[in-house]
């Protein structure tokens, strides 16, 4: 059981800077060391889902979270690494695009109750086979990673704030307002995440698992920096957390039954019963007013709403994929299983 | 059913539930595992093909 004293702040530390995973991200790692006459190659000869372009992205992108060990805060505007960042951006972007396509006459609300359904058997859902066969092993490889999200959780969706107003932006901060905690520090879900950290014995400081994480994993937080970052993709910023909350409650549900069953302490079992209370609340309150205010608002931004559903799908099956192959395979779904063998 | 917080809900027994969210969500079918607070249980369940999931916010 996790007590107010033991807690460190995971944010109280500065990660140092992953390790490269091909030219792209060597070259931007370089940039970020301060090294001259670096060449970064064109991201077009680049997988966009893959792992050399996913770090390098997601490497610029913590630049305005929490940057690294050695790298001024200051180059968060570097014009230079801006310039990189856009164009690795237009390249994840246009895949995006691409791969989930969105017809003119898409309903944003159709998309959403089709989210609703509950399957009859969940093959191919990762808190499914968690719940009904999942290893302690395998919670905290899955907690290790999605740290990646939940220790800087619903950070990505505060950028969108400015750019709704009205209805839209009343809602989106009450929500926001009950993930940061309701103004009390030792509620905020990013802290819950740690607490859960704790008592699964993995390291909570910043950052700690971003060398171990697949390019799987750092797509779905980098297409909510994406998406956060970006005025004009504001409503794929709404639509992408809409469709978390949807599904969060339900599959929080089966995460704390796992949990449960495995003997995890109180903190961590704490972090998913929350989130089936508060995301049932969330859910109701981001469909019906941050989407219904903005498209009564902006009845043209519909079919951008679809594309953040549809693209979080996306990135959420691939990530399913990859971590369900390899523990039905009786493998780590790591990339360095070793990292989360470290205790807090 | 969403109730603005916080919100008492006194139980057939007579026990008092409290949540201080900004906003409850109050099981109205008696399904949840919650009660008196909604989990989601009243969704409809189907074979779909699209997969579920899993993440949270």
């Amino acid at each position: 059981m996790t007590t107010t004293t033991a807690r460190r702040l995971s944010r109280r530390t500065v990660p140092a800077l992953p390790e490269p995973r091909g030219p792209l991200s060597a070259a931007v790692m370089g940039l970020l060391r301060g090294e001259r006459d670096v060449d970064v190659p064109s991201p077009a000869a680049s997988e966009p889902y893959g792992d050399d372009l996913q770090l390098a992205l997601y490497v610029l992108y913590e630049l305005h979270y929490q940057g690294f060990d050695g790298v001024p805060d200051e180059r968060e505007w570097d014009s230079g690494l801006l310039a990189v960042r856009g164009a690795l951006e237009d390249r994840f972007l246009g895949a995006l695009r691409a791969d989930v396509p969105v017809g003119a006459g898409d309903s944003a609300w159709a998309a959403l109750d089709e989210l609703q359904v509950e399957p009859v058997d969940g093959t191919g859902s990762v808190s499914h086979f968690l719940r009904d066969e999942g290893t302690v092993a395998q919670l905290r490889e899955y907690a290790a990673l999605r740290s990646l999200y939940h220790l800087k959780e619903a950070d990505p969706h505060a950028w969108v704030i400015p750019r709704l107003y009205g209805r839209a932006k009343a809602a989106m901060v009450a929500v926001e307002f009950d993930e940061f905690g309701g103004g009390r520090a030792d509620e905020i879900h990013a802290q819950l995440f740690a607490d859960l950290m704790t008592d699964l014995g993995l390291e909570t400081a910043y950052g700690h698992y971003l060398d171990a994480a697949p390019a799987e994993m750092l797509a779905t937080v980098n297409l909510m920096s994406l998406f956060g970052l970006h005025r004009a993709l504001r409503a794929a910023l709404v639509g992408h957390f809409a469709s978390v909350e949807v599904t969060s409650s339900p599959g929080s549900r089966r995460l704390a039954e796992a949990l449960r069953r495995v003997g995890a302490g109180a903190a961590a079992v704490r972090f998913y019963a929350e989130h089936v209370e508060a995301d049932a609340v969330h859910e109701q309150v981001v469909r019906h007013d941050v989407i219904g205010g903005l498209l009564e608002e902006e009845p043209a931004l519909e079919a951008d709403v679809v594309f953040g559903i549809r693209a979080t799908g996306h990135l959420e099956d691939r990530l399913a994929d990859r971590l369900l192959a390899a523990w039905r395979d009786g493998r780590s779904a790591l990339r360095s299983p070793e990292r989360a063998g470290t205790a807090a | 059913m969403l109730v603005e917080g916080p919100v008492e809900v006194v139980g057939e027994d007579g026990e008092v539930t409290v949540c201080d969210r900004f906003s409850v969500a109050v099981c109205t079918c008696r399904r949840s595992k919650i009660f008196p607070w909604c989990d989601t249980s009243h969704r409809k369940r189907a074979k779909r093909t699209t997969k579920d999931e899993d993440g949270t916010a």
